[in-house]
């Protein structure tokens, strides 16, 4: 007898079973889908989402990058390649007498933790929404400073410009009292 | 030993000498008194106030003399204000307090009056990383400022102090290290303070702006980045290079230099770097023997000739007339057959092998056993002579110049230190400072004299006979008897004219002075007999190789009749033109006249010399190989040339001329196709059937470790030890980290340790009996018709190693002869013109060379001074020479652009 009992046990436990699984099967088939369509479809990111970096510019046109590397050395995957060059009223890249000649990321090592924003003082490197980065060659991973920047914004002029002598001298906005 | 004080600094007894700073004897047990303007190298100034400490001294009963106790212990009395520890010495007794509230306090203010307008820069400044006032901001100054931010004062951030230098006005904390460094050390105040208060400001008034060879050693010393080098500026931050250790190669001194290293996309100078690893600076590296803390500009920019654009990259070989790149194979192939011709493997019999002082000890041996080994003949290319003296006469080992002072003599004959070897120049400056005896002896003034006790002058071509004098008592009389009214009238005895150094009005009447001069030269004499120990320096002032040969041979006999020789701080010193001439002598090359050698020999194997350049009518050999970094006149008229690798991409050794085996390390990979040179002369040598090393440095070093006796137990491991004992105030362990970073805050740079090698000087000889006889030394033989033409030395000239210096070469100026304003009024030549008159300068068997007339005083009568490497080859004085004036300037200049 408790042969027979136990079999009609199981055999009910697993009818219902399948039925709560099936009931949920069925529930999700009328729902609406989470998926998107990818990539003709494309969902917008969280407001502190951190992507691919872009390099900021002034109103002017001026890059805000002085190529000073402290992004560089704040990196912790090594990923970022800074050579600073000589500014001129000649030819003026940035604000002050540095800039950046030379500005590579590697987005293969780029572990997107942020931590060269913190580092700028000059608030040009920052993360941004773009998160398409793939890469069929691993040199195309190395991003350059012409495919960082940003376009010059309306009413800018391209770098280098020419500036008036005894402007543009200071590479770091001038500091306002912070207790102000 | 001087007499020694015990004092107590935050509770830890201290024995100091007496006379020490607080500062040092602070250090000396590990406490870092933190400083700005105290540099060890400098008098203190007392500017920064940033060492301020409290300091009690015992009580003294004025009846007894002795201390007053209380409580079994002297009683104390600590002064009502801080005191400066970098200006104050310690005394018997003293106490010491560094860190308490007090003096923290204090600290805290001095770093925010020091802040107050110094700009937001750390991110773009050249010293952000390494720089003390950053350092000592984190360590002791306050987080925040009670100083309103837009009462900041701005200045200029973009002031050229001159071509090399540049100041940033903002950045300057006003500490003096620059200006101290100018006046006290250099000898060159270019450089002061204008201004008081917070308006004080670093100033330039020499023209052309910071006129100084040593320059660049104030941006190292700066605690902040004020002063920068047109090299670096804002070429790498501290932490993103590797230091590369490495020895000057551009004088005998033998700087000990650091390479700072990095990766790079776009090299600077053009140079062909697409992301290889590229030299950013060059540091001095501290050897309290060599350089000390120092290094001249020449050091610390013409380093750039080896990354310059126009290096040879590939072997040449002579195709149909033309030389054309071959592969290395190909090249030593055909380079041997040239070199055997018709003789069996092994017996190159005629072949001549020439290599200069530009090279590594190891290349020079391999050069000597190919030379050797195929029977030829092998010599120094060198201007100079006397080296085979040395290995008797040199400096002995334990020899520094830093240790000589009262007592010592230092003799210089012949050499305008300050444009041969400038830190040699500053080291012989500092010890007549500290009480040497300096006995300066040149054909003309030189920058020397001022610090000469005995000033001697004598007419060119007579070098050997004053040095003769010094040592040799009856020639000595046989002066003065000369020098008497009297006898005035000997054409001899009034060429030797021996003035004394600090009246300058006795120039002008040498005539009444003579006797007086004379008398000098027998003080001199006396003095240099008498004194404890004796260096003897001896350069190449209006010498060629036999005036240097019997010159070096006078200094010697002078030297060891005065048993001046074999003792530490004793000896002769040569200062040949270029780093390793000393071991080329030492390995076996002698300087050869290459008028004969060249005609004597049907081949020739050239390496790292241009003697067609400087002496285009030398005879030219059949076969000719050469091997080079640039491609010379020489390596022009060569069947085949092979690239070399330049000293900052291998490694090797080199002997200074004060013997010190001292090595260096590759700093960046090779240029494309260029090896070592005594990898190329290795291989050519199997190639012509003989067995040489040619592996590497160290294995060829081991073989002269060997061979050579001077060398004998020499390793490359010796040469790379270091002891602690050349830190400044004795840090315990360089290697420990808090102790680095203390020596940070002194020296402020990355370069100064010295953790790689201090080398080792070379035993000597035993003095042959030969030298301590006096031997009449040769009489004058220049003859006297017309100008006499002497070659003299500047720094900066047209040679291969400095040219592709873009920041040098814009300090090279024009060529120009120095003539005196007599002899130019006889040739018709305007003096004081502005710009200088440009003259024709014609010498016997010379190709006519025009060069700006520079008419002063300071070229003596009768003679024309022609700067070496300048475009006039002149190996050795040539009377008969003369001057014509030419056209103006401008006329010549627009002259010069029409096709010829
Ligand atoms: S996000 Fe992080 S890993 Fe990526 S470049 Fe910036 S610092 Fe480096
Ligand atoms: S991005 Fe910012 S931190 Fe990086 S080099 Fe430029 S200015 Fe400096
Ligand atoms: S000198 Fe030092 S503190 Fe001043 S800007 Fe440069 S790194 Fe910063
Ligand atoms: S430039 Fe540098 S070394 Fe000279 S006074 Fe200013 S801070 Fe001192
Ligand atoms: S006052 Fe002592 S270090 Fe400046």
């Amino acid at each position: 007898m408790p042969d027979v009992l136990r079999g009609v046990k199981i055999a009910a436990t697993a009818v219902r079973e399948v039925a709560r699984g099936l009931n949920m099967t069925f529930r999700s088939m009328f729902e609406k889908p989470v998926t998107i369509s990818y990539p003709e479809e494309k969902r917008p990111v969280r407001a502190r989402f951190r992507g691919r970096h872009d390099l900021n510019r002034y109103e002017n046109g001026l890059e805000k990058c002085i190529g000073c590397a402290l992004c560089a050395a704040a990196c912790p995957a090594d990923a970022i390649f800074v050579e600073a060059g000589e500014n001129t009223d000649e030819q003026r890249f940035s604000p002050g007498e540095r800039y950046a000649r030379v500005y590579e990321i590697n987005m293969l090592r780029c572990i997107f933790c942020g931590y060269c924003e913190d580092a700028c003082p000059t608030e040009a490197i920052v993360l941004g929404d773009n998160y398409e980065l793939s890469f069929t060659d691993r040199r195309n991973a190395i991003y350059t400073k012409e495919m960082l920047l940003k376009p010059v914004p309306a009413g800018g002029q391209p770098t280098p410009q020419t500036t008036p002598p005894g402007v543009y001298t200071r590479s770091v906005p001038a500091m306002n009292n912070p207790s102000d | 030993m001087s007499k020694q004080v015990n004092l107590t600094i935050d509770n830890q007894a201290v024995t100091a000498a007496e006379g020490a700073l607080i500062v040092d004897a602070a250090k000396k047990v590990g406490i870092n008194i933190p400083v700005f303007c105290y540099h060890p190298k400098l008098e203190p100034a007392g500017m920064c106030r940033m060492c301020l400490v409290e300091i009690g001294r015992p009580v003294i009963d004025r009846a007894t003399g002795a201390p007053v106790m209380e409580g079994g212990k002297p009683k104390l009395q600590f002064g009502p204000k801080l005191e400066t520890s970098c200006t104050t010495p310690v005394s018997e007794g003293m106490v010491v307090i560094t860190n308490s509230e007090k003096v923290k306090a204090a600290r805290k203010d001095v770093v925010e009056f020091l802040l107050t307008s110094h700009p937001l820069d750390c991110p773009v400044c050249d010293k952000g990383g390494e720089c003390p006032l950053q350092n000592l901001t984190l360590a002791h100054g306050p987080a925040t400022s009670r100083f309103l931010f837009n009462e900041k004062n701005h200045n200029a951030k973009h002031v050229p102090l001159g071509d090399l230098i540049y100041l940033d006005r903002e950045r300057c904390i006003q500490c003096g290290r620059c200006v101290r460094f100018q006046e006290k050390i250099a000898g060159d105040p270019v450089i002061g303070f204008y201004n008081r208060g917070r308006q004080m400001e670093i100033v330039t008034f020499s023209e052309p702006g910071f006129d100084s060879y040593f320059s660049g050693n104030t941006t190292d010393i700066c605690p902040v980045g004020a002063l920068t080098s047109a090299d670096f500026r804002f070429g790498a931050r501290p932490w993103e290079m590797k230091a590369t250790a490495s020895i000057c190669t551009h004088c005998a001194v033998g700087c000990n230099l650091a390479f700072n290293v990095r990766r790079e996309v776009g090299g600077k100078n053009g140079s062909p770097s697409k992301g290889g690893i590229v030299i950013k600076r060059a540091l001095p590296r501290q050897n309290e023997a060599v350089n000390e803390l120092w290094i001249c500009d020449k050091g610390r920019f013409a380093y750039q000739y080896s990354e310059s654009p126009t290096r040879l990259a590939t072997p040449l070989v002579r195709k149909d007339g033309e030389l054309t790149p071959a592969s290395w194979d190909v090249a030593l192939e055909y380079a041997a057959e040239g070199l055997l011709g018709e003789s069996k493997p092994g017996q190159a019999k005629d072949l001549l092998v020439i290599g200069s002082g530009r090279l590594a000890n190891e290349d020079l041996f391999t050069l000597r056993k190919l030379a050797e080994g195929a029977g030829g003949q092998a010599a120094l290319y060198s201007q100079s002579g006397g080296g085979d003296l040395l290995a008797q006469v040199g400096a002995a080992p334990g020899t520094n110049l830093a240790s000589l002072g009262k007592g010592s003599v230092i003799l210089v004959v012949a050499s305008d230190l300050h444009e041969e070897a400038p830190i040699w120049f500053l080291r012989v400056k500092q010890a007549a400072e500290r009480g040497a005896t300096l006995i300066v002896a040149a054909g003309r003034p030189t920058r020397l004299d001022r610090y000469a006790k005995y000033v001697i002058r004598y007419a060119y071509g007579e070098e050997a006979q004053i040095v003769a004098a010094l040592g040799d008592s009856p020639r000595r009389a046989e002066l003065v008897e000369a020098a008497k009214p009297a006898a005035a009238a000997k054409p001899a005895a009034a060429a030797k004219l021996v003035e004394a150094a600090k009246p300058a009005a006795a120039a002008k009447t040498v005539e009444a002075a003579k006797p007086a001069a004379a008398a000098r030269l027998v003080e001199a004499a006396e003095a240099f007999g008498k004194a404890e120990n004796a260096l003897v320096f001896f350069g190449s002032d209006g010498l060629g190789q036999s005036g240097a040969q019997s010159v070096a041979q006078a200094c010697a006999q002078l030297l060891a009749a005065t048993r001046h020789v074999g003792r530490p701080n004793n000896g002769l010193i040569p200062v040949w033109g270029r780093a390793n001439e000393q071991g080329g002598w030492e390995l076996g090359l002698k300087a050869a006249n290459l008028q004969t050698a060249l005609q004597a020999s049907t081949t020739a194997y050239i390496v790292a010399a241009d003697p067609y350049g400087d002496d285009p009518s030398l005879p030219a050999p059949s076969f000719l190989v050469v091997q080079e970094l640039f491609l010379t006149e020489t390596a022009r008229r060569a069947d085949v040339v092979f690239p070399a690798q330049a000293f900052t991409e291998r490694d090797g050794s080199f002997t200074s001329g004060e013997r010190r085996v001292q090595r260096y390390y590759p700093a960046t990979p090779a240029l494309a196709d260029c090896r070592p040179d005594y990898a190329i002369s290795a291989e050519l040598g199997q190639h012509l059937g003989l067995k040489l090393e040619g592996r590497s440095a160290a294995a060829i070093f081991a073989q002269i470790a060997t061979e050579i006796p001077a060398y004998k137990g020499l390793t490359y491991r010796r040469l790379a030890e270091t002891t602690n004992a050349t830190a400044i105030g004795a840090a315990k362990d360089p290697r420990d980290a808090e102790e680095r970073r203390c020596a940070d805050l002194y020296y402020s740079g990355a370069g100064y340790e010295n953790t790689q090698g201090l080398g080792v000087q070379l035993p000597l000889q035993t003095l042959s009996p030969a030298l301590s006889k006096p031997a009449a030394a040769p009489a004058a033989q220049l003859s006297k018709t017309g100008l006499l033409a002497v070659p003299v030395t500047q720094l900066y000239d047209l040679g291969q190693t400095v040219l592709p210096s873009a920041l040098l070469r814009q300090r090279i100026g024009e060529a120009w002869v120095g003539v005196n304003p007599a002899d130019a009024a006889e040739a018709g030549i305007e003096a004081g013109a502005a710009p200088a008159a440009i003259v024709q300068v014609v010498l016997p068997g010379k190709p006519e060379w025009r060069a700006a007339a520079r008419i002063d005083e300071r070229t003596p009568r009768g003679v024309l001074l022609i700067p070496r490497s300048m475009g006039l080859p002149l190996n050795a004085p040539l009377p008969g020479a003369s001057i014509r004036p030419v056209v103006r300037r401008d006329s010549q200049e627009a002259a010069s652009q029409q096709p010829a």
